[in-house]
């Protein structure tokens, strides 16, 4: 197997059990911790999250780098603008 | 028609007319959520929504006439949990203290599933800047001066909503 491009996250947000609008409302305060460039990986359980964190980073301008599922998680890393 | 300061944030205008626990909801929700995206918001409470400024929030929930309500319980194994309840209206309107035990279940059964409260989503607004707006003329109709409302609240009329609602890039009366 090819070995994937590896994300090294900055920090983690750890958003399971929470439901609509806590995630991006969590995502918003622990990104307002980070310096530009660095990168969150938020994991949520709230399955309204995928499109959710889209357009939060649509929204916000950052880049929403990788959405993907560990176990019945949804994992986002997100590089702040 | 373009807004007035084109480079300015996206900005969400709502009002907020209802103040029972199932119509607090959708205002705080869709305030916090813009608040997270950047967007300037701003919440307008008038007629029964300025019931949600109070510092203690009493919201309750009836299922009195309001027969869409689905009632569930907050307890037991899942399959349970997802009955849909139905109660006659009839059983409702004569049983006391029901609207107590309906409140009581939704609280329970929202928190069980992970969704914050009001009063947590209420504070998630003020620390994003959303700017809560009591309805001074609804305000004098019932009773209610600037002191029965959290310090954060300010006043106005619908000249002060129309005005931040004019260049609002959505608006939404709840």
């Amino acid at each position: 197997m090819e070995t994937l491009e590896v994300i090294k996250e900055d920090r983690v947000l750890d958003c399971s059990g929470m439901l609509c609008p806590m995630p991006i409302v969590n995502t918003t305060k622990a990104m307002k911790e980070l310096q530009p460039g660095q990168i969150l990986k938020m994991v949520s359980t709230d399955a309204g999250s995928p499109p959710d964190i889209e357009a939060w980073s649509r929204q916000t301008g950052n880049e929403l780098l990788l959405s993907t599922t560990e176990g019945n998680a949804f994992v986002f890393f997100l590089k702040k603008s | 028609m373009s807004k007035s300061n084109p480079s300015a944030p996206k900005r969400l205008a709502l009002i907020s007319s209802k103040g029972t626990l199932d119509w607090a909801y959708p205002p705080f929700i869709l305030a916090s959520a813009a608040g997270a995206m950047g967007w300037e918001v701003g919440v307008f409470f008038t007629f029964y929504g300025l019931t949600l400024l109070k510092p203690e929030l009493t919201a309750a929930v009836s299922p009195l006439g309001n027969p869409a309500m689905p009632m569930k319980m907050p307890f037991g194994p899942e399959a349970f949990q997802n009955i849909n309840w139905s109660m006659p209206n009839l059983l409702m309107a004569n049983v006391p203290g029901f609207e107590g035990v309906a409140t009581s279940l939704m609280k329970q059964t929202f928190k069980n599933k992970g969704v914050a409260t009001i009063e947590e989503l209420r504070d998630v607004c003020l620390d994003l800047d959303v700017r809560l707006i009591g309805c001074q003329m609804t305000m004098d109709v019932f009773g209610f001066s600037k002191e029965d409302f959290i310090p954060q609240a300010e006043i106005g009329g619908a000249a002060t909503f129309l005005e931040f609602a004019a260049d609002a890039d959505v608006q939404l009366f709840i």
